[in-house]
């Protein structure tokens, strides 16, 4: 039995879906622009849970909770769940924190920059250049022999307990369950955080999105680096279908706003756009995944990819607390350091986790 | 011609790939690469197209292991 969603056809099936997907989420409730974003519902989950107190971006997203699980249940289904791990787990935690602070400078992970292009929002694609230019340098040490080692077979329960967690803030969002007065679970009640479509479309798109993505190993960032590493088309063929679907129905929907400024959830600082994207896509390259992928493996098992997703939790209630994280108005106070402090971490990760000199 | 042997066994994406693109680069005409999973063997597979090389995979144990050829 093959795997029809690996093929050409199929992730280019799987790419166009999630464009439609994310853009019907925008048009049911989720913020503009916004309707996937890895980095930002992990921004809104960390909120959520009080580990930063940005009242604005406060809410359990489904769609990550269902990117996880949907993974999860098809990769038991097919049998590829498959847990692993061991392969520098603390590394991979601060390239999620600083992947996710770079992210939140532009304000978009690599989903969302595309989203945000379907939506007319041209700041995006200074974003997307950085983007490359970051998966560019992450190539330049791939082939310079670096490695964060070999996972070692882990013991199966071990690749429950990351499901597990993302079944425990479903029921805490389906519940809303408050642990305290004036205490999380904290739920929006404007901005972003209070942009949501209904709780069962947004479970029920997570869900379709972590099977078919598992399926097609979508992934945003390797379809850059794959080009640039091996000359390989295959990843970017879904990256273009989402991306022409997703502009396709935000035409359809009136979702389409073309130009720089007054765009939604986005600011007009070209430098720190590019830069903060540069950060991001560098990290996910010696991570191994963009930030939606490191879910999906987080479903078949992959302990190290859960563990890059906390750190970007953590990132992002570190890049919110220390006041890093941008709003429209453009960047703050800390962002430029965050991103600067990143890309040196990167620099020196990469260099470091050489395995063997250049042939 | 003895086939490279190549243990990519507990690498994950790109790496399998990366090592076996860099020994056909080296001249390496026969290859034999273990995996441990279907995303490697994917990728191998697709690479092993591209280079216009016949590609044979069978189990070994818990392992995948592709053997490739000009």
């Amino acid at each position: 039995m093959g795997n029809f969603c690996a093929t050409r056809t199929g992730i280019i099936i799987v790419g166009g879906s999630i464009g439609i997907m994310a853009t019907l989420l925008q048009y049911l409730g989720n913020p503009p622009n916004m309707g996937i974003c890895v980095a930002c519902f992990e921004r809104d989950i960390a909120g959520a849970l009080g580990l930063h107190r940005a009242a604005i971006v406060q809410y359990i997203r489904p769609e990550i909770i269902g990117f996880v699980l949907g993974a999860f249940i098809i990769s038991l289904f097919v049998g590829e769940h498959r847990p692993r791990g061991g392969s520098s787990p603390l590394i991979r935690f601060f390239l999620g924190t600083f992947a996710m602070i770079g992210a939140l400078v532009f304000l978009g992970c690599p989903w969302r920059t595309l989203l945000r292009i379907a939506g007319g929002d041209l700041n995006a694609i200074v974003g997307l250049a950085g983007l490359a230019m970051g998966i560019f340098g992450g190539v330049l040490f791939l082939k310079n022999g670096y490695s964060l080692g070999r996972s070692q077979p882990q013991k199966p329960w071990s690749g429950y307990v990351f499901p597990a967690f993302m079944l425990g803030l479903f029921l805490l969002l389906l519940f809303s369950v408050s642990f305290s007065e004036g205490g999380p679970i904290f739920f929006s009640a404007s901005g972003p955080g209070s942009m949501h479509a209904p709780l069962w479309i947004s479970i029920a798109a997570g869900l379709i999105v972590g099977v078919i993505a598992q399926r097609s190993r979508f992934c945003t960032m390797g379809a850059f680096r794959d080009v640039m590493l091996i000359r390989d088309f295959h990843l970017i063929s879904g990256v273009a279908a989402l991306l022409i679907a997703a502009f396709a129905m935000n035409l359809l929907l009136g979702q389409f706003k073309l130009g720089f400024e007054g765009q939604p959830i986005a600011h007009t600082d070209h430098v720190w756009n590019f830069l903060g994207m540069s950060l991001a896509g560098l990290a996910f390259v010696l991570a191994g995944g963009c930030p939606g992928r490191q879910l999906f493996l987080s479903g078949e098992g992959d302990l190290d990819a859960g563990v890059f997703a906390l750190g970007m939790i953590f990132g992002a209630a570190f890049s919110h607390n220390f006041a890093m994280a941008s709003s429209p108005k453009g960047v703050a106070a800390f962002g430029p350091t965050g991103v600067i402090a990143g890309l040196i971490f990167c620099l020196v990760i990469g260099f470091a986790m050489r395995e063997r000199v250049k042939s | 011609m003895t086939a490279k042997k190549i243990d990519a066994r507990g690498l994950s994406c790109p790496q399998p790939v990366v090592l076996t693109s860099q020994a056909i680069r080296e001249g390496a005409d026969a290859l034999e690469i273990v995996v441990d999973n279907e995303v490697s063997k994917e990728n191998l597979l697709r690479l092993a197209k591209k280079y216009n090389m016949r590609a044979d995979v069978r189990e070994e144990n818990q392992d995948i292991v592709i053997q490739m050829s000009k």
